[in-house]
Order: structure tokens, then C-alpha cells, then sequence
């Protein structure tokens, strides 16, 4: 169980991108477990060509994904939806097939691991023994928590970030680059799962289809903790880390993640304003 | 709906029954059946997402559920094969009945539809990779047992035309629905569901006539893949392939058009076949491809390229 | 004539609140059979909430409304269009897609299965409102005031009752506006009852037989737009504090 709480500060930071560019952008970004999948196979051909250590190539990921984030919303999402929700939706989803598939036939459809001498290494909490991994993710997952909240509320491009999300038309009226800041905004939520998949590759294997064992689980915590909330990211993160040990426990492995499907569709069909602030 | 609305489709019906005659190959009629289911299932999510603008992201709910209740019918109970398929698109139609009845009435649209379809979808394949029922992870296999009176035909040709048979019955039945008032409400429905209820349309009710008939018809498709193929496992059944396909065909070809589907269908495939023959089988190639005509249809919608090139032109 | 029916439409102590405002408060009054009657008031002051009530898309917080004698409170807008009342919204709701017939097509649908009939009729009612040139247009492309008669169509189409119209000469020039109100008139001669929501006052002064006066969610004052407008309550709701002090002063 407490391994799930590890695990789940993971899910976590990837629910922290998810939950920046819905609260800013308005959009949910059906490609975000894709660019996961993207980015664990980023760190694992670092670790495999270059022999960087995952924990390491954190450092030349961070900056690669935020660009290509800023990119992919400028370039790619911004002006083919033309701001058209359903537009989003298909255009995200495009996204994520098209990855999802370069990864298929640049890897194939094994699944890949890095063998890291870390890898089973375990630390002591009193009577309970945690993987060594799962603790550095748990740690490094705050960390970055913080780091974004203090990005968000102490930095410029920070108050640019919170005017957008909350008046986007005040915002550019003041001069702000709207679409500069949903590129910036859209950065950072793909830095966020470029720290993510290096934290999760030491004990998780890479496929092309592992981004979509997150995507779900990611959104049913955006979900949870409130569309767009930070702290209701990580906090759900470890809440769904939980239920899904617990429910991998009672039901055995096959059945283990429907318990987060199940909370996912109840939440959204019984509390679907409340947590979402404004309806769609 | 006049004789006149029927033309088109009944020279698609002619032109493509003739096929068999001058394709013989079986491996050209298996791709054209496989095909044709995609379309079917295409022509099912047309309906609600296409006329009535619900994109759902999950349609494998309604395949996968009338492929396993063909098969199963017929595996456990040995119900006629037949029968099982009218089965199998009944149960669709009511598991489209119930997602819907859940979340329209919670006033989900847009990317939450989109949203919990897809978490359905995932529900059921979880549960039939667990189940006994259907065979778990193994699948299930449905006896090889060629006799027409069991829904097994010696001659691929055969099934060719009763895959072709449904698919232009799903013709029909969508120009039927353009034509009537539940079409014309739905298509208020998707446009602006506010100004459609002041107009004593029922939203709700519209949405789920559309959604278990959009259920039946992809359901149709999943007996049929069930019937021909003769196995089944979860990830074929409530796989994400199936709702991606189901969705992309009609955007690709025109959604909330009679022909879309198919033509989405034809051109996606026939464009899988052309990069299988241009690279090989490099896995998830074609895909790819899906995936950039995707974004370029979204940002280049069909029916504006007429007024696109006219303005290019212009610019010259 | 028709005989007024004073029990068409009433409204009985009817609030509605948003959070901690409240739009409409305690309003009472009735709409007679057969009338064009007004519903005026300044800016905010509840008159669309109201509607939203009378039609089913709010629920009140308190009160009831009753139609020819039956409670309908809280009934959902698509049945009430059924029972006959049918509405406009103030920012016109079009079927952007949709070809003007389609559009109108939609309100006749209700009460017409066949689709060769419900075209027939958007048809006739293009014709009624002035869009006999537009049928084949896209809505999207009209004017503004080709949208209000979209909208106008669209709701006469259901062959309603009673018919609300919020600010349908809202946004047209003076013209466009004498080219509307004969058009709202012959509604009313056909036996549709109107119930309408109107800034422009001379066009209220000209069709309305009865006003009811809205201010701050507060019915203020009611009577024939005569009377209405002479009224110190509704010169003071309109002009601020004092002015019908300061206007009488002037006469004075
Ligand atoms: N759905 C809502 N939620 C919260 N407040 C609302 C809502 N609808 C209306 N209001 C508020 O209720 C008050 C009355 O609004 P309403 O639109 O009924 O006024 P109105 O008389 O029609 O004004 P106008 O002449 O500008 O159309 C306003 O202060 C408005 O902001
Ligand atoms: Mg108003």
C-alpha cells in the first residue's frame, strides 16, 4: 500500500501536466499519455545510446520536452483546432495515434526496461521495506510539485500564466501573448512528463501502448482533485496510487485497474460541475 | 424519403456487389470484407457522432459487446449463430442505451463524453480479459463448422455480400433518418441543444434513440467480425483500435453525411494497403498516417476546400 | 375578439436567486389571452430570468407559474413548447449550420411527423415573417435582422399559444424595426397570444396593450403603456432617484 503512495506521487506529476493545461488552456489534451510514452522512450534510447543513468537524463529532457511541448501547442494543436473544442479533442488524439505508432515501428511492440543496479535496491522505513526508485520518484515528484507552484505563483511568466487562465481576453488586452503563454503552458506540462518518465523507467518497463495505462489514471485524477488544481494533482495522484494497489490486491492484476476506470465514471457522471469548475 | 434519395445508393450497392466477379483473390476479398466491417462500425458512430455531434471515443463498447454475444450465444448455448447476431446487435443497442441514458443525464457533452465512453470501453475490456465467460485472456473461438444454415460459408465471396448487404442497409437507414424528424431534431440537437429544446425537442430522448441505434449499428459490425473471423479476445473486442477506427472513417470521409463512412473507410484502408505495399509491414505505419490525415482533415475540413483553393488561387 | 382570460398565463410570487443575487423577486402578474402585452425594465433587472422561468429553462426558487389554470412550475421547456408556449432568446440561438428552412423546419417538426409537411410549413411561416428569399441561405449568413426573424420563425413554427419574445427589435435600425412590428402584429390577429420583452419604448407604446414593469427583479408597475410610462415609480427606476421629482418640477 505505501508503495502505491509512492506510485502514486508519480501519477501525480503526470496529472500535474494534464491539470496545468486544462486549467490554463480549457483543453483536455487526449495526447498527454503519448507524450509520456514518448518521453520514457526518450530516457530509455539516453540510457541504452549514451549510457545515461534515467535519473540523470532528467537534466537534457527537461528543456527537450518543454520545447517540444511549446511547439507542438504552437505549431500543431493552436491552429488546427481553431479553438473548437471538438476540434482539440480530435486534433490531440491525432496526436497521440501518430506517436503512439512512430514508437510501434521505430521499437516494436516489446517491451523494453533499463537495467539500472538501483533497480531492486530498497530502503528501510521502519518495519517496511520501499523500493529505492519508488522513494527518489516520491521525493523528486514534490520537489518538482513545489517548483511549479512557485513558478506559478512568484515568476512573471507565472502571474501571465494565472491572468490567461483566468480572463484570457483581459489577458490580451494588456498585452499578454495568449498564444505564447498556452505554447509556454503546454512546455510545462510536457517538461512535467519528461521528469515523470525518467522516475518511472527505473522500475517500469517502456511500450508504445504504456501511455495509455497512465492516461486514464491521469485523468481520473484531474478529475478528482479538481480540473486545473495543483496541489488536488498530487494529492489525487496518491489517493488513485492508492486504490489502485489496494484494488490490484483484492481483484489480482487483470482486475486491478478498474477500480480507477469505475471512480473515474462515477465521478465524472455524479460530480462532473463540481469538479470540473465550468461545464464543456 | 423519395425514390430519388435512393439512387446513390443503389448504384454504390450494384457497382460494389460486382466486385467478387472480377476480384477473385482471397486475399483482396478478406481485405474488402475487413473493410467493410470498419465501414459498418464507421456508419454506426456516424449517427450519433456525425448527426448528432457526440463524439464518443468508445464505440468498442458496442462492438465488442455484439461480437462476444454472437459468439458466446453460440459457443455456451448453442443458440443458432443467426439468431445470436440479432442478438448480439440488441445487446449493443441496449448497453448504448444505458451508457447514454448515464451520461447524458448527467449532462456530459464534449470532451467528457468523449471522456467516459473511452472509460467504459476500458471497463469492459478489463472485465473480458478477466471473465471466464468470455474465455479471458485466451479469447474465444467459435467451431469451424461451414454450412450456411450456421452462418459459415465455404466461398469468402459469400460473405462479401452480406457484409456488403449491411452496409448499405446502414445506408439506408442513415439517409432515413436525414429525412426524418428524429434526423432533423438530432442535427438541432448537435447544432445548439438550448434553442432545440425551446423548440420541443426532447434532447435527452433524441440523443438516446441516436445512441442506441449508433450502438446497433456498430454492434452489427462486431457480430458480423465475430461471424467471419470465428475468434475473439479483448483486446480485438473492446480494443481502442476499434473506437479509433470507427471515429476516423467518418471524420475522414464527412461526418453527418450519408456516405462518409464508407468512403472514410475505403480511403483509410485502401491507404493502409498502399503504404504496406510502398514499406512493408512495418507495424503502426499506416497508422501514422491515420493519425497526420487526422489533423490535416480537422485543420482543413473537406467541404472548405473548394473555398481554400479558390483562395489560393486568388492569391496568385 | 377574443375574450381576455385573466388566468392565461399567471405568475405568482415568482423569485429566482443566483448565488447571492437575487434576479427576479416575489413577481406577480398575469398575461391575458389574446394581448400583446410588455414586459419592460431597465438593464438587469430580471426580464430574461423571468422568461427563462415562464419557459422551463430555470426552475424558481419560489413560486409558481400556471398556464390556463395548470401548475406547470419546473416543467422542462421541450413539454411546455408541446403545451403550446414557445420562446425567443435575446442573443439569437440559430442552427448555425442549417439552411434557414431547416432552421424554421425544426419548430414545425413538433407538430408535423412528416417532413414534407413540416417544410411545407417553415415555409408558410418564412412567408409570414419576411424570409421567403432566405429559405436556401445559411443561417449564419443572414443579418442581424435576418437572424431575429430566423429566430421569431423558428418559434412560430412550433404553433404556439403563446409566444415570448425577448428583445426581437433589439439591435435593428428604425426601419428594420417598422418593417417587424406589423409582422408581430398579424401574430397576434392569427390568435397567437405575444408576451414581449422590449427596449424599444415607441415600438412598445405602439403594439402592447398592457405593461409590466420590471426593476431590480420587482414587478414596479403594470397598465396600458400610457399609463406605465407616467408612472413616478417607473421614471424613477429608469432615471435614477429623484428624477420624477425633478421631472414633475419641470413641468411644473
Ligand atoms: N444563470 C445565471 N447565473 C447567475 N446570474 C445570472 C444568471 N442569469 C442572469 N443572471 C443575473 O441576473 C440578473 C438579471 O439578468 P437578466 O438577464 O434576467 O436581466 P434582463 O432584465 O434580461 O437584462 P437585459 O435588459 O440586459 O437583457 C443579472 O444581474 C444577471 O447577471
Ligand atoms: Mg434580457
Amino acid at each position: 500500500m505505501l508503495n502505491g503512495l509512492l506510485t502514486g506521487a508519480i501519477y501525480g506529476l503526470v496529472a500535474l501536466g494534464l491539470t496545468l493545461v486544462y486549467g490554463v488552456l480549457h483543453i483536455i489534451n487526449f495526447a498527454h499519455g503519448a507524450l509520456l510514452t514518448l518521453a520514457m522512450y526518450a530516457a530509455f534510447v539516453a540510457w541504452k545510446v549514451f549510457g545515461l543513468d534515467p535519473y540523470v537524463a532528467i537534466l537534457p529532457l527537461v528543456p527537450l520536452f518543454y520545447l517540444l511541448g511549446y511547439g507542438v501547442q504552437r505549431y500543431v494543436i493552436g491552429p488546427a483546432s481553431r479553438g473548437e473544442d471538438s476540434n482539440i479533442l480530435l486534433v490531440t488524439l491525432g496526436l497521440s495515434i501518430v506517436i503512439e505508432n512512430m514508437m510501434l515501428a521505430i521499437f516494436r511492440s516489446d517491451t523494453l526496461s533499463v537495467q539500472v543496479p538501483y533497480a531492486m535496491e530498497v530502503v528501510e522505513l521502519g518495519p517496511m521495506l520501499l523500493g529505492f526508485p519508488r522513494v527518489v520518484g516520491f521525493g523528486v515528484a514534490f520537489v518538482v510539485a513545489l517548483v511549479l507552484f512557485v513558478l506559478l505563483t512568484m515568476t512573471d511568466t507565472g502571474r501571465a500564466i494565472r491572468a490567461v487562465a483566468k480572463e484570457r481576453t483581459g489577458a490580451a488586452l494588456v498585452g499578454i501573448n495568449v498564444n505564447h503563454v498556452y505554447a509556454v503552458t503546454f512546455g510545462i506540462g510536457a517538461a512535467c512528463l519528461a521528469v515523470a518518465a525518467c522516475l518511472l523507467l527505473p522500475f517500469f518497463y517502456v511500450s508504445p501502448r504504456v501511455g495509455n495505462a497512465f492516461v486514464l489514471v491521469a485523468f481520473t485524477i484531474v478529475v478528482l482533485g479538481g480540473m486545473g488544481s495543483v496541489p488536488g494533482a498530487l494529492l489525487g495522484g496518491l489517493f488513485i496510487g492508492v486504490v489502485e494497489s489496494l484494488s490490484g490486491l483484492y481483484f489480482g492484476d487483470s482486475l486491478g485497474q478498474i477500480g480507477i476506470f469505475l471512480i473515474f465514471i462515477l465521478v465524472l457522471l455524479f460530480r462532473p460541475t463540481g469538479l470540473f469548475g465550468a461545464k464543456a | 424519403m423519395s425514390t430519388r434519395d435512393l439512387v446513390p445508393i443503389l448504384v454504390f450497392a450494384a457497382v460494389a456487389a460486382l466486385l467478387p466477379v472480377f476480384v477473385t483473390a482471397n486475399t483482396w476479398l478478406n481485405f474488402a470484407v475487413f473493410t467493410l466491417i470498419i465501414c459498418l462500425a464507421a456508419q454506426g458512430w456516424n449517427i450519433l457522432g456525425g448527426y448528432g455531434g457526440q463524439y464518443s471515443f468508445g464505440h468498442a463498447a458496442f462492438f465488442g459487446t455484439a461480437a462476444y454475444a454472437t459468439a458466446i450465444l453460440q459457443v455456451r448455448y448453442g443458440v443458432n449463430p443467426y439468431l445470436g447476431f440479432g442478438f448480439g446487435i440488441a445487446a449493443a443497442a441496449v448497453v448504448g442505451w444505458i451508457i447514454g441514458a448515464l451520461s447524458f443525464r448527467s449532462g456530459l457533452r464534449g470532451s467528457y463524453f468523449a471522456l467516459v465512453t473511452l472509460a467504459f470501453a476500458e471497463v469492459f475490456r478489463v472485465l473480458a480479459n478477466a471473465s471466464e465467460m468470455t474465455g479471458g485472456a485466451a479469447g474465444i473461438l467459435i467451431r469451424l463448422d461451414v454450412r450456411p444454415e450456421n452462418f459459415q460459408f465455404a466461398s469468402r465471396a459469400t460473405f462479401y455480400w452480406i457484409a456488403l448487404a449491411l452496409v448499405v442497409a446502414a445506408l439506408v437507414v442513415t439517409r432515413a433518418l436525414e429525412r426524418s424528424r428524429l434526423g432533423a431534431q438530432l442535427v438541432a440537437v448537435r447544432e445548439n441543444e438550448s434553442a432545440a429544446r425551446a423548440l420541443g425537442v426532447d434532447a435527452l430522448q433524441v440523443k438516446l434513440s441516436a445512441i442506441a441505434l449508433s450502438a446497433a449499428i456498430t454492434g452489427a459490425a462486431g457480430a458480423l467480425y465475430a461471424q467471419y473471423f470465428l475468434y475473439l479476445d479483448a483486446n480485438i473486442a473492446y480494443g481502442t483500435w476499434i473506437s479509433v477506427e470507427a471515429l476516423l472513417a467518418p471524420i475522414i470521409g464527412g461526418a453527418g453525411t450519408v456516405f462518409g463512412p464508407v468512403l472514410g473507410g475505403i480511403i483509410l484502408h485502401g491507404l493502409s494497403e498502399f503504404t504496406k505495399s510502398l514499406v512493408g509491414r512495418i507495424p503502426g505505419v499506416d497508422l501514422v498516417i491515420f493519425g497526420i490525415l487526422l489533423i490535416v482533415v480537422v485543420r482543413f475540413p473537406p467541404r472548405e476546400i473548394p473555398g481554400l483553393i479558390r483562395m489560393w488561387r486568388g492569391r496568385r | 375578439m377574443i375574450k381576455p382570460d385573466p388566468a392565461f398565463l399567471s405568475v405568482h410570487s415568482v423569485s429566482k436567486r443566483f448565488g447571492g443575487l437575487l434576479a427576479v423577486s416575489d413577481a406577480s402578474f398575469t398575461v391575458a389571452e389574446g394581448s400583446i402585452t410588455g414586459l419592460i425594465g431597465p438593464n438587469g433587472a430580471g426580464k430574461t430570468t423571468l422568461f427563462a422561468i415562464v419557459s422551463g429553462f430555470e426552475k424558481p426558487t419560489s413560486g409558481n407559474v400556471l398556464w390556463r389554470g395548470e401548475e406547470i412550475t419546473g416543467r422542462p421547456p421541450h413539454l411546455l413548447a408541446r403545451d403550446g408556449i414557445a420562446r425567443t432568446f435575446q442573443i439569437v440561438q440559430p442552427f448555425a449550420g442549417l439552411s434557414v428552412r431547416e432552421n424554421i423546419a425544426v419548430g414545425a417538426f413538433l407538430r408535423h411527423r412528416r417532413r414534407a409537411e413540416a417544410i411545407a410549413v417553415a415555409e408558410q411561416v418564412a412567408e409570414r415573417v419576411g424570409l421567403s428569399r432566405d429559405l436556401d441561405k445559411p443561417a449564419a449568413a443572414l443579418t442581424v435582422a435576418g437572424r431575429k426573424r430566423v429566430e421569431l420563425a423558428k418559434a412560430l413554427a412550433t404553433g404556439p399559444k403563446l409566444l415570448l419574445l425577448d428583445e426581437v427589435l433589439a439591435g435593428l435600425n428604425p426601419s428594420e424595426v417598422r418593417d417587424i412590428v406589423p409582422v408581430i402584429r398579424a401574430i397576434r390577429d392569427g390568435g397567437i397570444t405575444v408576451f414581449m420583452i422590449e427596449h424599444v419604448m415607441q415600438a412598445v407604446m405602439n403594439l402592447c396593450e398592457a405593461v409590466h414593469v420590471l426593476a431590480q427583479g420587482r414587478i414596479i408597475a403594470g397598465g396600458t403603456p400610457a399609463q406605465v410610462v407616467r408612472d413616478p415609480a417607473v421614471v424613477e427606476a429608469y432615471l435614477g432617484h429623484g428624477a420624477a421629482t425633478r421631472l414633475a418640477g419641470q413641468h411644473a
